[in-house]
């Protein structure tokens, strides 16, 4: 242990601890602007400067390592007065209009303007008004609101390995550039949003469609539907007054009945019949390599992730005959909510607005895809994050936490303990392996209460065995077999496995991706700040909420089982073909 | 004291007599048949006995610096010649690379015979590509001796882009490393954490020339000249109203009059010591103000204006470059130098108030403290020295 001095207290942190954490491992406040618990540390905005003993020059506690002795003051005159002059600064570039600022209320750089009053500062307004980029449906790029922290470039590049956003220019002109600064919709921006969630200001912020969703609940003539999907019941409540990992499932439902959504259904259900097409197209696969011994694309990969489907598209695009042609949970429900439950409920489809709410920005891409049309409309029409339905909520003038807790309705909106699971890194291929080994041997998976532990957890990259013994006689051929499954979430782990899959010496047969660290649970929708502690938190909740289900295996979903008796047929069936399933697209590198 | 042209000539004649270190021919054979018999201690102790002070800006001392690298427990280290030059009124290590280029290789090999690398680099600055090739042929040859005594050590030459601030230290590792040209946070320093993460020095291409001619001479020679505080001579890139200007190697500790006796044309009214990061000495303390640590340091750039100047256009220009040439990654010095700029614009405009000039030194020292590298901290230099002495002609 390292010791110090920190305002005269004594503080004992492991070597290598910087003296911003040494400051709040004994529960003291730095303000902090450029630096993330989850990113490399930058040092550049200057906000958490401190004094120590013998130095002519204040420090940037988030980038100074502690050493034995040291004699550190953070809340001298020097210390005050400059992280105020900083303060300023900062403000006299950026465009602070705050009351029309979307992230008003939801500021870091309004927080501390706020905590360090500077109301009386002279500075000359250097802000510009730049052009908006709206290109993206999902993430709205503004300059103006940009403080250089690089903390969107850092996760670009660090956490995701995409490089969309990149620092370009010097001095006075330095900024934040997508490549040769063509719009977010022309590069290889994923649409994560993970830029999004660590923005400090409204630099970047989600495309918002809240007032689309309001006019379409409004309008007489619409029967609006609305699905949510499993990482947002977990995550919500941190809006909302509860603490991370908080599990608000019956009270979001209410909330959304209230505000007068025609019917409250579930993405778990579809997350379910995700299970029983990729399970099958799984499994189909691996019949074709080893008994037809055709060549597929072995191993197979996930297609729930939108932002994950479109790193691909840009980076390994030969290698998306390794995608799953499965449409995601979000898209599945789009298409049967105007096809099958039009049918049930006797609606015209062109009646229907179809709402999402999810952690993604991504999804509002994945809605607009040109392919998500297979019900003869556009899927999916509006996508909201959670921190959007977050807003909704506070909007409708509910008191949230005193709202009783309801059920989702039904048709599409019964789900069980594997739909719930995949908010997190590792849930659906627990998922799948949950119905597929069943499938395969008639018996449940081999582990205890149905957890398969190795999947699960925060490593970048996990795998797992499982052994397949005892085969029921339509698979007989894969008795013995060790099936060889990997699971990664943030999109440079990803890369790591195509990598290795691009250099032939991938061992899987099934490989689980999600772009989003923690998976959707930590997505790019989800209530800001996210970093590790929070994303723990929303797995345990997540596995909760599993725990508790009463059916917690896809296939024994009655409404799966309903819906393929009275309108899919089969899991890959024809009509399966044609509305749940879907194709790729090579994009450019840029 | 009015001196005529020819008298200036001849007694500059007289100090490079006395002080002829870095133009004068030796065979670099020679410097290195002399190291090649010293220990790395030896080398080092060498250095360090002579005082010697970086010739880059920030002085710090040489011997300590190599002290520090030798101590660092890796097999892989470098040497790296930073010879970016890039602040405005210097241009004397083109000079010497021009003219001396093998006694810049020789100190870069005794440097990494001090502390055991292997591999040297030149950080040529952007502008300075018609050297190039001649630098490569001298690379060659020079490499050719080093082989015939059996030293195991080689130079490469990279070539800078163009930014100011690629020329502190740790952003010029990191362009060499193919990144964007941003200063590192410090510590780690360079001697523990440089190129590709190992123990790096760092040196001016001056500072390497009097490492190989202190080597060579013995350490005396070279303490012999200049004050307690700023031991030797140092090459001085003298311009602006100067009735001769050029480069000179003067010894360290001379009062700035003595110089404007030396090179000024009769009407000085300032002098700008240290470029366009150094202080502006106003007439009234040319005699109490010496050249030096102990005074005011300067990596070489001595800038003479006469009354002819307008200090608010020296100013102006000044910040500007500093609004240019920022990298920007930090609050204080990005947005502070346009601060500062554009202030002083709105109060010479009579936008703001002549009392605005106080918020913007109050800025100013903020930045000196704030900033995250020396360019940052130095745009107070020259903001407060003009300021402070000449505030009339900022205002009005
Ligand atoms: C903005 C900035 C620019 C610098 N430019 C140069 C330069 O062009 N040449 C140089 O030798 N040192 C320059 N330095 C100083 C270097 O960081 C470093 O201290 C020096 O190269 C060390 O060598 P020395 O000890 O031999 O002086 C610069 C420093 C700063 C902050
Ligand atoms: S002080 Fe200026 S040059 Fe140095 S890191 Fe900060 S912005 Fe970049």
């Amino acid at each position: 242990m390292v010791n110090l001095k920190i305002n005269d207290i004594p503080v004992a942190v492991e070597p290598g601890s910087t003296v911003l954490e040494a400051a709040q491992s004994v529960g003291m406040n730095v303000p902090t602007l450029c630096h993330h618990k989850d990113l490399c540390v930058a040092g550049n905005c200057r906000v958490c400067l401190v004094e120590v003993k013998n130095n002519r020059t204040l420090q940037a506690s988030c980038a100074i390592p502690v050493y034995e002795g040291m004699e550190v003051l953070t809340n001298t005159l020097n210390v005050r007065n400059a992280r105020k002059m900083v303060i300023e600064l900062l403000l006299s570039e950026h465009r602070s209009d705050c009351t029309k600022c979307y992230k008003n209320g939801n500021c870091e750089l309004q927080d501390l303007a706020n905590e360090y009053r500077i109301e009386d500062r002279s500075l000359l307004d250097l802000s510009v008004d730049k052009t908006l980029d709206r290109s993206s449906p999902s993430i709205e790029k503004d300059d103006s609101k940009c403080i250089r922290c690089q903390r969107c470039v850092r996760t670009c590049t660090e956490l995701q390995k995409v490089s969309a956003l990149t620092v370009a220019h010097k001095g006075e002109h330095m900024k934040i550039e997508t490549f040769m600064d063509l719009p977010l919709y022309d590069v290889v921006c994923t649409n994560c949003g993970q830029c999004v969630n660590r923005c400090p200001t409204g630099a970047l912020v989600e495309r918002n469609y809240i007032e689309e969703v309001w006019e379409a609940i409004d309008d007489p003539t619409k029967h609006v539907v609305v699905q949510t999907a499993p990482a947002v019941r977990v995550a919500l409540g941190e809006e909302l007054g509860f603490d991370p990992g908080t599990r608000v499932t019956g009270k979001m439902v209410t909330s959304l009945r209230r505000m007068g959504f025609s019917s409250v259904l579930d993405t778990d259900f579809t997350a379910d019949l995700t299970i029983m097409e990729e399970g099958t197209e799984l499994l189909t696969r691996l019949k074709k390599a080893l008994v037809d011994k055709e060549d597929v694309a072995l191993p197979m990969f996930t297609s729930c992730s939108p932002g994950w489907v479109k790193f691909i598209e840009h980076e390994y695009s030969d290698l998306t005959n390794h995608l799953s042609t499965c449409k995601s949970p979000q898209q599945m429900f789009g298409v049967l909510a105007k096809t099958y439950y039009a049918q049930k409920r006797n609606l015209d489809p062109k009646d229907i607005v179809s709402v999402s709410i999810m952690p993604c920005t991504a999804k509002k891409f994945e809605a607009e895809r040109p392919e998500m049309k297979d019900s003869g409309f556009q899927d999916v029409d509006y996508v909201l994050t959670t921190r959007e339905l977050a807003r909704m909520i506070k909007q409708a003038g509910d008191n949230f936490a005193s709202l009783p807790d309801s059920d989702y309705d039904s048709i599409l909106g019964v789900s069980t303990g594997a739909g719930v699971i995949f908010g997190a890194t590792g849930g659906v291929m627990e998922a799948a392996l949950r119905t597929a080994y069943e499938i395969v041997t008639g018996r449940e998976v081999p582990f205890e209460n149905l957890n398969i532990l190795p999947v699960r957890g925060m490593e970048g990259v996990k795998e797992a065995t499982i052994k397949i013994e005892g085969c029921v006689d339509a698979w007989n051929f894969l008795e013995g077999a060790e099936l060889k499954v990997a699971i990664a979430h943030g999109l440079r782990n990803a890369d790591q496995l195509m990598k290795q899959l691009a250099a032939g010496t991938s061992p899987y047969h099934f490989i689980e991706i999600m772009a989003c660290p923690g998976g959707c649970l930590g997505g790019g929708g989800q209530p800001i700040p996210t970093d590790m502690e929070t994303r723990l938190k929303r797995t345990a909740a997540i596995y909760e909420e599993d725990e508790n289900m009463k059916i917690r295996k896809s296939h024994e979903n009655p409404e799966v089982a309903q819906i393929y008796e009275e309108f899919l047929e089969a899991p890959l069936g024809h009509k399966s073909h044609d509305l749940l399933h879907t194709h790729y697209t090579k994009r450019k590198k840029n | 004291m009015v001196m005529d042209r020819e008298e200036k000539v001849k007694k500059l004649n007289d100090h490079k007599e006395k002080v002829n270190q870095i133009f004068q021919d030796i065979d670099y054979c020679d410097i290195l048949q002399k190291a090649v018999k010293m220990s790395s201690e030896e080398i080092i102790e060498e250095v360090t006995n002579s005082g010697l002070r970086g010739r880059g800006g920030a002085g710090f001392p040489t011997g300590l610096k190599w002290k520090f690298a030798a101590e660092q427990d890796s097999d892989v280290k470098y040497v790296i010649c930073n010879a970016d030059e890039g602040e405005p009124g210097t241009f004397k290590d083109r000079r010497i690379l021009e003219e001396q280029a093998e006694k810049v290789f020789s100190g870069m090999a005794i440097c990494a015979r001090a502390i055991g690398a292997k591999e040297g680099f030149i950080y040529l600055r952007g502008e300075y590509n018609y050297l190039k090739q001649d630098l490569f042929n001298r690379i060659e040859a020079f490499h050719i001796c080093l082989k015939k005594r059996g030293i195991d050590f080689k130079i490469e030459l990279r070539s800078g882009s163009g930014a100011y601030v690629c020329g502190e230290e740790t952003s010029l590792i990191e362009s060499m490393e193919g990144k964007r040209g941003e200063p590192r946070n410090k510590p780690p320093y360079p001697i523990t954490n440089g190129y590709l993460g190992q123990p790096t020095v760092v040196n001016n291409v001056e500072t390497l020339v009097y490492t190989a001619m202190i080597v060579h001479r013995g350490h005396e020679e070279f303490k012999a000249l200049g004050t307690k505080d700023s031991r030797g001579a140092k090459v001085f890139s003298v311009s602006g109203d100067a009735d001769v200007e050029g480069i000179y190697e003067l010894e360290l500790g001379m009062a700035i009059n003595e110089f404007v006796d030396l090179f000024g044309d009769g009407d000085t009214k300032a002098v700008q010591v240290g470029g366009s990061s150094g202080y502006c000495v106003p007439r009234k303390k040319f005699a109490e103000t010496v050249i030096g640590f102990e005074g005011i340091p300067t990596g070489g750039s001595m800038m003479l204006f006469n009354s002819s100047r307008s200090m608010y256009h020296v100013l102006h220009n000044y910040l500007e470059f500093f609004c240019e040439e920022s990298c920007g990654q930090c609050t204080p010095c990005r947005v502070g130098c346009q601060q500062l700029l554009h202030g002083i614009e709105a109060i010479k405009k009579g936008e703001k108030p002549a009392t605005y000039l106080d918020e913007l030194r109050k800025l100013a020292e903020t930045m000196r403290i704030a900033s995250k590298c020396g360019l940052g901290q130095s745009v107070p230099n020259p903001f407060l020295s003009i300021v402070e002495n000449f505030r009339e002609e900022i205002i009005f």
